[in-house]
């Protein structure tokens, strides 16, 4: 039998993992994505995991929409990468520093 | 629960704003560039149509409908109408500069209604799942906005610094409101309210959840620490996308918070109070302290919402009608002045020249006294200077706060004021006591000059008579 606290600590580790990443990639936008979306999923498993526990559905539905909207949402990062890399030809997240002061 | 059709009347501003989106969307395939502006009239008439819509369906009463998910109030009624005035005043500002850039395109106003739309679900959500799809909406619609000038390497870095910091913002207010969610079992607001009654409840997984909300807040409000998105979305951002950016987001980033920390968790007030009082003194501090430094204008403009959204934090942790009151008084305003002063950047530019130096301002008052003037008022009012709203806004917040005992926090919020005002009055004495740099006329239409003027004087005109704005922002609360 898995108890809910190991599915809420395998959620704390995948969203840290996504946060740490965020915060250490200094070298690819993409993989600053691949962070957005698994943090993400870390809530989706949160979700599911207490409404399992609770036997309550609106937690489920929540996740219907996360997902969702994680959708729109790569989608929306994705087209601001591709007109990112056509105007400065790199997406390495070193050289995203011209606004500063 | 039985669906019938009435239960739509009290979403009716929104259903209303969502179709003219969409009208607009595909209308605006059918139309010549030189018919452009067709879509713009359009967008004007469906913002002044919801202003009308919104008075008429409003209800009286708070009605909870959609089995609890969305709530229609005095607050939604009065912040959603402000919302729609302001932007459509944005998008008054932003047609000269767009079309002098090439950017007059259909998109910019669809995107915007989006916006609108996701700030309207936002200001009337009851439970955290339609404060989060309305947060969404908002948010995507902002994200393309802000890389609306796809040639810009500017636009397109700052878009995407707003996109990461903006989505590790909704993840980790997400994963607040699942440690809620898992705490209390639900995601409305009545039912977390009742929740957090219940003697049994998981305190400590509760206030974890918490802290992540506050912090998920803190980054949509733009409150120090959570601020480094701010200065460059402004900068990077074409003006006319910051002008609409910089002003009614406020208002709903004021709603998300009163819904979700009032509404919602308001049982723990004494929780989220002192995290308030942090991100506030860091916000007043280090936003008025760095706007002294910047030399780009929407730069310092950044910095110096950062210190207002200190003010606004201050009254809604006062944790009273009072307070409630003065920061929804306070985010109006706010919404209004950043408006104004956007709008004068907007009168300065032309094509092929973007007024964002301080310098730009230099001896303005030669070559148009009256737009000094109100840039003047603006100023002052932002600065806190009697007799315009921006010193009622900051002096009702700060008798909100001294009302309960906390007269230093009251003191903390003035003895950064008075730094504020620095930059302010640097200004305007850049505009009255120096040779401008460049003498050509301002060419603004007929249009935009009457919205400036009045935008200036209403400045004015709500200091000398604030109680007017003051009493509709009680009896809302109320």
């Amino acid at each position: 039998m898995i108890a809910l606290s190991d599915y809420l600590i395998l959620g704390a580790i995948l969203f840290s993992l996504s946060v740490t990443g965020i915060f250490l990639n200094r070298k690819n936008v993409i993989i600053l994505l691949m962070c957005v979306e698994l943090m993400l999923l870390a809530v989706n498993m949160n979700f599911i995991a207490f409404s399992h526990f609770h036997g309550d559905t609106a937690g489920q539905v929540f996740v219907f929409f996360i997902l969702t909207v994680a959708a729109a949402e790569a989608a929306i990062g994705l087209a601001i990468l591709v007109v990112l890399f056509r105007n400065t030809r790199t997406i390495n997240v070193e050289d995203l520093d011209t606004l500063k002061g | 629960m039985q669906f019938d059709t009435s239960m739509l009347i009290p979403v009716l501003p929104e259903i209303f704003i969502l179709t003219a989106a969409c009208v607009i969307l595909v209308v605006d395939l059918f139309l010549k560039e030189e018919q452009r502006v067709i879509s713009y009239g359009l967008t004007q008439i469906s913002l002044l149509l919801a202003v009308v819509i919104t008075l008429i369906t409003s209800p009286g009463e708070t009605r909870i409908i959609f089995d609890g998910s969305v709530v229609r109030d005095g607050m939604s009624d009065l912040l959603k109408i402000a919302i729609f005035i302001i932007s459509a005043g944005a998008f008054l500002y932003a047609k000269d500069y767009l079309r002098d850039r090439d950017l007059f395109k259909g998109e910019y106003y669809v995107l915007g209604l989006f916006a609108v739309l996701g700030m309207m679900v936002m200001v009337s959500a009851n439970s955290f799942l339609t404060v989060y799809l309305g947060l969404e909406l908002l948010a995507l619609s902002l994200y393309a906005l802000v890389a609306f000038n796809r040639d810009s390497a500017e636009s397109s870095e700052a878009a995407m610094k707003y996109f990461v910091l903006g989505a590790l913002a909704s993840g980790m207010l997400l994963y607040g409101i699942s440690m809620i969610y898992g705490a209390t079992g639900s995601i409305g607001f009545q039912a977390i309210g009742e929740g957090l009654a219940n003697p049994d409840v998981n305190k400590m997984v509760l206030v974890f959840g918490l802290v992540f909300v506050v912090i998920g807040l803190a980054f949509k409000f733009g409150a120090v620490p959570f601020h480094m998105w701010v200065p460059d979305v402004y900068q990077g951002a074409p003006t006319a996308v910051v002008t609409f950016l910089g002003s009614t987001p406020k208002i709903a980033a004021f709603a998300l918070a009163m819904r979700m920390l009032v509404d919602g968790l308001g049982g723990l007030h004494a929780d989220w109070q002192y995290m308030l009082v942090i991100l506030a003194i860091l916000s007043m501090g280090l936003g008025n302290v760095f706007a002294i430094a910047q030399g780009n204008i929407k730069r310092m403009l950044a910095y110096s919402t950062i210190s207002h959204v200190g003010f606004i934090l201050i009254g809604i942790l006062a944790g009273t009608t009072k307070g409630y009151t003065a920061a929804m008084f306070y985010s109006i305003v706010y919404a209004a002045m950043a408006l104004g002063a956007f709008g004068i950047v907007i009168l300065l530019s032309r094509r092929g020249f973007e007024a964002e130096n301080l310098d730009d301002f230099k001896g303005l008052n030669e070559r148009s006294p009256w737009f000094a003037a109100m840039m003047l008022l603006v100023m002052f009012s932002m600065a806190g200077v009697p007799p315009t709203v921006g010193f009622f806004a900051k002096m009702f917040v700060l008798e909100a706060v001294i009302s309960i005992d906390m007269t230093w926090l009251a003191l903390v919020g003035v003895f950064f004021s008075i730094i504020g005002a620095f930059y302010y009055l640097r200004i305007v004495k850049l505009m009255y006591f120096d040779k401008p740099l460049d003498n050509s006329p301002l060419e603004a239409g007929i249009d935009t000059r009457i919205a400036l003027s009045v935008n200036g004087l209403s400045m004015l005109a709500l200091g000398l008579f604030p109680a007017g704005l003051l009493s509709l922002c009680a009896a809302a609360l109320s």
